[in-house]
């Protein structure tokens, strides 16, 4: 693997920039690995980086239907925090924007950690009271959240809707200043390159189409579009799939996949400095490096698998965007696109080993997994390994479903009730 | 300066009406009709705007929506809209327009000196660098250089609007085809509506048809969006649709092919026959196809110097090349444009002929580098397509419900994408973006081999023209980089809208208070009168009714105060109001519900907690039973909307019980008199049953008169108070409102609103939902486990209850909390544990006028066995302290309830 520098760059200037490697191989599919990971995302490439780098369980292997980073890790919004609620999910989630801000030299790609500040709005006297207590919580957790009143938001934001007579006023809003954007692409790219590097085959375009097990009832490995493929162990991290994945493994999840859309307008000069959201308006927006405002806002009504998403979830995701920033109603729509994002009953995810002995999973991100890539990696490659829980991760098993132990963020932040 | 207008032609310009226009702070004149794109060629304006990331001078190359090069900023005053197409802008009187993305101008731009280090500026470069110290350091000077036109300061001017449109059948293109199906449609009966993006079209009996009007995209079911001149959003409900949308030319990269004055042939010849325009005087055509001859013959019989044909393919019709010939025209077979020459616009091109190179001159050039199907909206609909190896395109395939493609015959074409030989670096493929032939192969090199791969790695394709020229030529030449067969690689995904669309058009009747509409009390106007602060509570509702400069918080201790002592009146209208009847009525609450209406006798009322599959507390609120087998439950404002949802999803989903659910929250208003006074009040309005608690006791519910009028009354209380929620039809809500008023007037009745509320509660103890529970608080944590334990039967959330961290000592548990100094705690403060972690949070938080002191509620964890015992509360910053207590903190026995 070349290293990647700005002195590269000049010397391949010069070079007419013939000197670059491969970011990663395509190599055909050995007839078994030790470790099979379905689902080349943001997860599974970080897991197999991880497990390559610090476990050496053998010989590591990635499988994807189509090319790597296509699901949800290159269709997200790319918003990275660790502003969460309950104490487990600040731990996990800040490690991983931890590992975000160093992420670009371990990986030797540039990720683009842009570190511009998180701003969720409140737009009433009830909803300031509301997130003083989500920043209390936050900062006995250790995260660095600040409740900001309403002059101090219109300064750091000036295009934010300043009118007290708008239909949601602004009141005050939340801010976690380390929060931010991350390139998604470069997430999947830097990863998958870093892993093949370590040895790691990732085999796009391959579709995992069933699962072989032994009379036990363990894992042998999987079945193909390219034929069978033995596994000692196999790591489930195919996002809005895992419900289908499972099923062939033949266990259930306690997920529901919906489609989630995103939204990006044609670039424009900068604009917008930070990222800011609404969960009353619905809907949230950042400005690109590249310029355009990329939008989201909820899930579609409806269960779906279709990567399609409805007209009227996208008329008022955008409106509400026209809400936060009324000069941005000129600003053009270029595209519109939907990743089906899997969903657990707490908007928490699973990462823990499968009813089947050998698989193990990491699923139910829903539409906020990509935060979690970096951590996510390390705390799967563990599971794998060690077949135990990673420290950060032993409250997001499939065990608190039956006791009852839900880490309910969604509604913890004020979404559900 | 070479584009000029010809002296005769032009079929859509009126050249009696001459037209001023700016440019760059440039007066020009363009003619009615035009396009800001032809009346600037035809005033010989060449450079328009500076590509993405090199800045070098650009011209237009297209004349539809495929343009790709001249996007200007529009300016209206001060509002202006960034990014629009020249070739998409009909000329206006006074129309003002500049290049984006140029500094200081368009001409002298100083950015053009990141074309001299394109090599460093390759594709995907940004991941490579740009990594030490920090990316901080760089992303400002990038997001600087990014982006294309600017953002208004001010308000979007335009009024949108949004239009629903249902038909039989949806035509989208006015073509010939188009025009024939909608005409055998209409003829057949259909209803049939016809839409294009072009003006002009033939009217035809019986087709509804919309001019200048883009189909945005195709969604389940046959919706579609179209956006017409910007302004308008239909959404258009098709039974069916055909897609008439014709084809696109496409280029053929060669060094130097981005130079102004080089452009799509088939756009030419559009500038010449509907404009009258010639891009210059003297022409070179490069094509591999016979469309290609066609413009060069066309522009030259309209009187366009065109000097030579250059075809890739070995031979053509004797037909054109006769025709070619006789204009004077020089024929070059099996020959290649190689290069393009000049600085700043084309002065020549260097070709490469059987027998070797040579140079012409001229001052324009059109390129056909073949034609593809305009099939973004099948994909986009989920169709397929197909590789056709004759026209070099992929092609509508296979079958998408409710559409039907319609396009022309695929256009023969010679296989040829690149012209080896030149700078790959300066063969441009998606000249917006610049993305060349060297960045694809460094892609490829990269193994960046997917098109969806390449389409992010490079960007080809993602500028505002989203890769209508480049996407099928960017995927052809990947795949001739590394050996694929042809057509393997198809074109990455298309999205939509298949034209950018305003983010206030798409959302048209969302805008301001439309996006979600204030929901008034029926007596809002009565509310004014007397003075109410409103404040949104998912109703306009009364906060406090301060007088004489008092603000909210004063306002409300005094209200407060008023109802412990004498009487208030409360608008409690938004109270949810739900009618539930049918035989099973009975048994079906006794599922959702936690205690048993099933056991209520008619005309009496309780109170109830409802669950969800977690054993979360999903509301509370009281129920009565009206008569046997009918309820009427009221359900919290805030919930009501979801407690239909949730009996209706109950009734339909999972149990199909003989019970009928009707909303009537909004049919009726509610007023709430409550305090000691408050039977005086309603004995002075000759009720037409008896009041005493004997014969109408707390809890109980009675329908007849009051004040003449018919009303529906419980006695409930949410204040701790004597209380009597009256229901009236909401159009009488302000006489009965009136008539309280007046009856009150003798025992100094005051209206109340929802802070004095808080109070009144706060001080018993009562809960908000969603306040002072959240998503984990089940029964038990606020006191109602004895209630479930008694409880035979299943309800919604009951195994839930059973489970292990329901059974924790650990839980959060309701309490009050009252701080030791007397003061007003913190809503949102925490209770910290001794661990230093939260141990629990204040829900609620109010001064109690009557207990002179600060009153609140929490949730702590252990809290009702740790009753007595002092916390520390932290909030930004600060401490308190507190003891924890019970959660009624004022008449605790609850005689005032029945005085
Ligand atoms: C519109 C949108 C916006 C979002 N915004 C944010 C955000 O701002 N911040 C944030 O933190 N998160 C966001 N998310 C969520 C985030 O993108 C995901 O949680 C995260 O990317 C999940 O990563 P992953 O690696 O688990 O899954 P993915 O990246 O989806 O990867 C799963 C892979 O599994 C493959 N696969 C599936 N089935 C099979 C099979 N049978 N055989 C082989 N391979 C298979 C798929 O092809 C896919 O490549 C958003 C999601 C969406 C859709």
């Amino acid at each position: 693997m070349s290293r990647y520098s700005a002195f590269a760059l000049l010397r391949n200037w010069l070079g007419g920039n013939t000197d670059w490697d491969p970011v990663w191989r395509s190599p055909e599919p050995a007839s078994s690995y030790d470790v099979i990971i379905i689902g080349a995302g943001g997860h599974g490439l970080a897991t197999a980086y991880h497990l390559a780098k610090h476990y050496r369980p053998g010989r590591i292997a990635v499988i994807d239907k189509g090319w790597l980073g296509g699901g949800n890790t290159g269709r997200n919004t790319t918003i990275v925090r660790s502003d969460y609620f309950y104490k487990e999910s600040a731990d996990f989630y800040d490690h991983s924007l931890r590992l975000y801000a160093s992420l670009s030299q371990e990986l030797n790609f540039n990720i683009m950690y842009s570190a511009r500040g998180i701003l969720n709005l409140a737009h009433s006297r009830h909803e300031v009271d509301f997130q003083r207590r989500i920043v209390n919580a936050m900062q006995l957790n250790g995260i660095d959240a600040e409740l900001l009143g309403r002059e101090e938001v219109l300064k750091f934001c000036p295009v934010l809707n300043g009118d007290p007579n708008a239909r949601f006023p602004i009141y005050g809003a939340m801010r976690q200043k380390r929060g931010g954007t991350v390139r998604h692409d470069a997430v999947a790219w830097g990863y998958a390159r870093a892993a093949d590097a370590l040895g790691v085959d990732i085999l796009q375009n391959t579709e995992v189409t069933g699962f072989r097990r032994d009379i036990s009832g363990g894992v042998q490995g999987v079945e193909t579009s390219k034929g069978f493929i033995g596994a000692t162990k196999v790591g489930i991290a195919t996002a809005g799939h895992s419900s289908v994945v499972a099923q062939m493994a033949g266990f259930r999840l306690p997920v529901a996949s919906y489609g989630l859309q995103a939204f990006v307008s044609e670039p424009v000069k900068p604009v917008l400095h930070t990222v800011i959201g609404s969960a009353v308006i619905g809907s949230y927006c950042s400005q690109s490096d590249k310029g355009g405002i990329v939008c989201g806002g909820g899930i579609d009504p409806y269960p779906s698998f279709a990567q399609r998403g409805s007209a009227a979830t996208m008329e008022k995701v955008l409106a509400g965007i026209v809400q936060l920033v009324p000069t941005f109603s000129s600003l053009r729509l270029l595209r519109q696109w939907a990743g089906i994002v899997d969903y657990t009953a707490d908007s928490s995810p699973i990462i823990d080993r499968s009813p089947v002995p050998g698989i193990y999973l990491n699923v139910g991100w829903g539409g906020g997994g990509f935060k979690a890539i970096p951590a996510g990696g390390e705390a799967f490659a563990h599971l794998i390994a060690k077949d135990e829980p990673h420290p950060l991760t032993t409250a997001f098993g499939l065990q608190r479903f039956r006791d009852g132990a839900l880490i309910d963020e969604a509604a913890a932040a004020g979404i559900e009730h | 300066m070479t584009g000029y207008r010809l002296s005769h032609g032009g079929g859509r310009i009126d050249r009696g009406q001459s037209i001023d226009f700016s440019f760059n702070g440039k007066r020009y004149a363009g003619l009615a009709g035009d396009t800001l794109a032809s009346a600037l060629l035809a005033n010989g304006v060449q450079l328009v705007g500076r590509s993405f990331k090199l800045h070098r001078p650009r011209g237009i190359v297209g004349a539809g929506c495929e343009e790709t090069n001249a996007l200007v900023q529009l300016e209206h005053g001060i509002s202006s809209i960034p990014n629009v197409q020249a070739t998409m802008i009909a000329l206006e009187e006074g129309l003002v327009a500049r290049s984006i993305n140029a500094w200081p101008s368009l001409t002298w731009d100083i950015a053009g000196v990141n074309d001299r280090l394109r090599g460093l500026f390759s594709a995907g470069f940004y991941y490579k660098t740009f990594m030490w110290p920090d990316w901080h350091w760089f992303e400002w000077l990038i997001r600087r250089a990014a982006g294309l036109g600017k953002v208004p300061v001010v308000p979007d001017p335009q009024r949108y609007e949004a239009r629903h449109v249902e038909c039989d059948l949806l035509v989208i293109g006015g073509g010939r085809r188009g025009l024939a199906a909608a005409a055998q449609a209409a003829r057949d009966g259909k209803s049939v509506l016809l839409v294009d993006l072009d003006q002009g079209l033939p009217s035809l009996e019986g087709v509804r048809t919309f001019e200048k009007t883009a189909a945005l995209g195709i969604w389940d079911h046959g919706f579609v969006l179209a956006a017409s001149e910007g302004r308008v959003i239909h959404r258009i409900r098709a039974e069916q649709i055909i897609l008439a949308t014709g084809k696109q030319e496409r280029g053929i990269a060669f060094a130097n092919n981005d130079l102004p004055g080089i452009m799509l042939a088939g756009a030419i010849g559009r500038y010449v026959a509907d404009y009258a325009v010639a891009p210059g005087r003297s022409g070179i055509f490069f094509v591999n196809n016979d469309l290609g001859w066609r413009s060069a013959i066309e522009a030259a019989q309209c009187g366009v110097g065109v000097r030579a044909i250059v075809d890739a393919r070995p031979q053509v019709l004797p037909e054109l090349a006769h025709r070619a010939r006789a204009h004077g025209i020089d024929l070059f077979f099996s020959s290649l444009v190689r290069s393009a020459h000049g600085r700043g616009r084309v002065t020549g091109v260097t070709i490469e002929k059987p027998d070797g190179l040579s140079r012409l001159a001229c001052d324009f050039v059109g390129v056909s580098g073949g034609w593809n199907p305009a099939s973004q909206l099948w994909t986009m609909a989920g169709g397929q397509t197909k590789f056709n190896e004759r026209s070099q395109s992929f092609q509508p395939d296979g079958l998408v419900a409710n559409v039907e493609w319609a396009g022309p015959e695929p256009i023969e074409a010679e296989p040829i994408w690149t012209v080896h030989g030149g700078d790959e670096k300066t063969m441009f493929v998606d000249f917006q973006t610049d993305v060349t032939v060297a960045d694809i192969k460094l892609a490829a090199r990269e193994n960046y081999r997917s098109v969806e791969h390449l389409k992010r790695y490079t960007v080809l394709g993602m500028g505002v023209d989203q890769g209508k020229l480049s996407s099928v030529p960017g995927a052809m030449i990947l795949a001739e980089t590394i050996g694929a067969e042809p057509g393997t690689l198809s074109a990455s995904k298309v999205r939509p809208p298949f034209v950018p669309t305003a983010f206030g058009l798409i959302g048209a009747d969302l805008r301001g208070e439309r996006f979600r509409p204030r929901r008034y009390l029926p007596a809002h106007e009565w509310h004014v009168r007397e003075g109410a602060v409103f404040e949104d509570f998912g109703w306009e509702r009364p906060a406090a009714y301060p007088v004489g400069g008092e603000d909210i918080q004063a306002a409300a201790e005094r209200e407060a105060a008023a109802v412990r002592s004498g009487v208030g009146l409360f608008d409690g209208s938004p109270l949810g109001k739900i009618l539930v009847a049918g035989p099973e009525a009975a048994a079906f609450l006794d599922r959702v519900y936690v205690g048993t209406p099933s056991t209520l006798k008619p005309g009496r009322i309780r109170y109830g907690l409802v669950l969800n599959e977690n054993g979360t507390i999903l509301d509370d609120g009281v129920y009565a039973r009206l008569q046997d087998g009918s309820f009427l439950l009221s359900p919290s404002s805030a919930f009501a909307d979801r407690m239909v949802r949730l009996l209706e999803d109950l009734l339909q989903c999972e149990w199909p019980m003989d019970v009928v659910v009707q909303d009537v929250t909004e049919q009726y208003a509610v007023w709430t008199v409550a305090g000691p006074n408050a039977r005086n009040v309603l004995e002075a309005l000759q009720p037409s049953f008896v009041l005493s608690s004997e014969r109408f006791p707390h809890l109980s519910v009675r329908e007849g008169q009051l004040d003449g009028s018919e009303v529906r009354i419980q006695r409930v209380s949410f204040s701790g108070e004597l209380s009597y929620e009256i229901q009236v039809p909401a159009g009488q809500a302000v006489q009965m409102g009136d008539a309280l008023m007046a009856a009150g007037k003798p025992y100094g009745l005051v209206p109340y609103g929802i802070e004095a509320l808080e109070i009144l509660r706060i001080e018993k103890g009562y809960i908000h939902v969603g306040t002072d529970t959240d998503s984990e608080t089940q029964p038990g944590d606020i006191g109602f486990g004895g209630a479930i334990a008694k409880k035979q039967s299943d309800f919604l959330g009951r195994r839930a209850l059973t489970r292990r961290s329901s059974l924790s000592p650990n839980r959060k548990q309701l309490v009050g909390l009252t701080s030791l100094c007397g003061g007003i705690l913190p809503v949102g403060g925490h209770v910290r544990a001794p661990s230093g972690q939260s141990g629990g949070f204040v829900t609620s938080s109010q001064f109690s006028p009557v207990l002179g002191r600060g009153v609140a509620l929490g949730l702590v964890e252990q809290g009702q066995r740790r009753l007595g015992e002092i916390v520390e509360i932290v909030s930004l910053g600060k401490r308190w302290q507190a003891r924890i207590s019970e959660t009624v903190a004022y008449d605790r026995e609850g005689g005032r309830l029945d005085t």
